[in-house]
């Protein structure tokens, strides 16, 4: 017997990574932006995706793409309550989404007649920033009440986002949030990113991310 | 806590080269990661002993190579490693940083046994 030693300098999620361009392709060929929210649990992911069908319906046709840990279908049902279509994708446990299941999930919708998918990513702060999806954007919501010095103890989320949507400003008079900290935390980390502050409680703030979006979907 | 999923990629790739060179068995696999890649290594091995039985790699041992992350500053253009936690840029306190190593994540080599004379 011979020892060997071979070369093989691959990229250890390049399969994933291969998946999602494919996914890309499909959601270009379509003329669908694809969106990838994260967020941790209550953050307010479903509230955002929420409001902006809400504020959206008339002009865009959403869907959304919902994972979950657990087999519940609580998300996708308010979505499909609020009069678009949603799919729910149960990961078996598995902290994150993959290119895999977003493959299946853009099976069980009508993509073509879609102009916005927003994939709900499973509520988590560190292994969904690993795993492309094959959307066009990512944006992440992060909240009042988590503290400002997320930033600094996820730095991978937020070095990987377009977008970073601060949820439940309503609260900033009850809670101890200093945002120059916050603020800082997140400029470090990714210089120049689009922060829209909001709260789905009272709607302050939708505007600006909502322009955001609707200039991001005229030009696909 | 994604380290499952990460070590079936490793088991994929190391098995597909393996078979490709012609191995009887794979020994040992080199892991190339950036500090700033979240992956516990001890989680990585307890799955691989679990996911790698039966297979050509059964029993293959893992090395992990961690690479520093170092920032430059855009700002003042200071080099500088990351501690562990996030810092401004020591000279300036710019926040305007650039990874330069640390992202790191790759399957590097593998070492596998062959049936001598079997490539001739």
């Amino acid at each position: 017997m011979n020892t060997l030693r071979v070369p093989v300098v691959e990229k250890i999620l390049n399969a994933n990574d291969q998946l999602a361009e494919q996914n890309r392709r499909r959601l270009d060929q379509a003329g669908t932006f694809g969106i990838n929210l994260m967020a941790s649990p209550g953050a307010g992911k479903t509230s955002v995706i929420l409001q902006t069908i809400r504020r959206l319906a008339g002009s865009t046709r959403i869907g959304v793409i919902e994972g979950d840990t657990a087999p519940v279908t609580i998300d996708a049902d308010r979505v499909i309550s609020a009069g678009m279509p949603a799919v729910q994708i149960n990961t078996g446990g598995d902290c994150h989404l993959d290119a895999v299941m977003i493959a299946n999930g853009l099976n069980q919708i009508a993509v073509d007649q879609l102009d916005l998918i927003i994939v709900e990513n499973v509520g988590n702060l560190i292994c969904p920033a690993a795993f492309q999806l094959g959307t066009h954007t990512n944006v992440l919501i992060a909240s009042i009440p988590e503290g400002d010095d997320k930033p600094y103890k996820y730095p991978n989320i937020y070095r990987g986002i377009d977008v970073l949507i601060l949820n439940k400003i309503d609260l900033l008079p009850y809670v101890r949030f200093d945002m120059d900290y916050f603020r800082k935390g997140v400029e470090i980390l990714n210089p120049g990113v689009k922060v829209f502050p909001v709260s789905c409680a009272s709607g302050e703030g939708f505007d600006p991310w909502l322009d955001w979006l609707r200039a991001k979907l005229s030009k696909e | 806590m994604h380290e499952l999923a990460v070590t079936e990629s490793i088991l994929q790739i190391a098995s597909e080269h393996a078979s490709k060179a012609g191995a009887k068995k794979v020994t040992d696999v080199y892991l190339v990661l950036g500090r700033l890649s979240s992956i516990v290594d001890d989680s990585v091995q307890f799955y691989w002993d679990a996911l790698s039985e039966g297979t050509i790699c059964q029993g293959a041992q893992l090395h992990f190579e961690r690479i520093p992350a170092k920032m430059a500053c855009l700002d003042c253009g200071t080099s500088f490693e990351l501690p562990g936690e996030l810092i401004l840029c020591p000279k300036c306190q710019g926040g305007h940083v650039k990874v330069i190593t640390g992202d790191e994540f790759r399957v590097d080599s593998i070492e596998i046994l062959q049936e001598s004379g079997e490539n001739l």
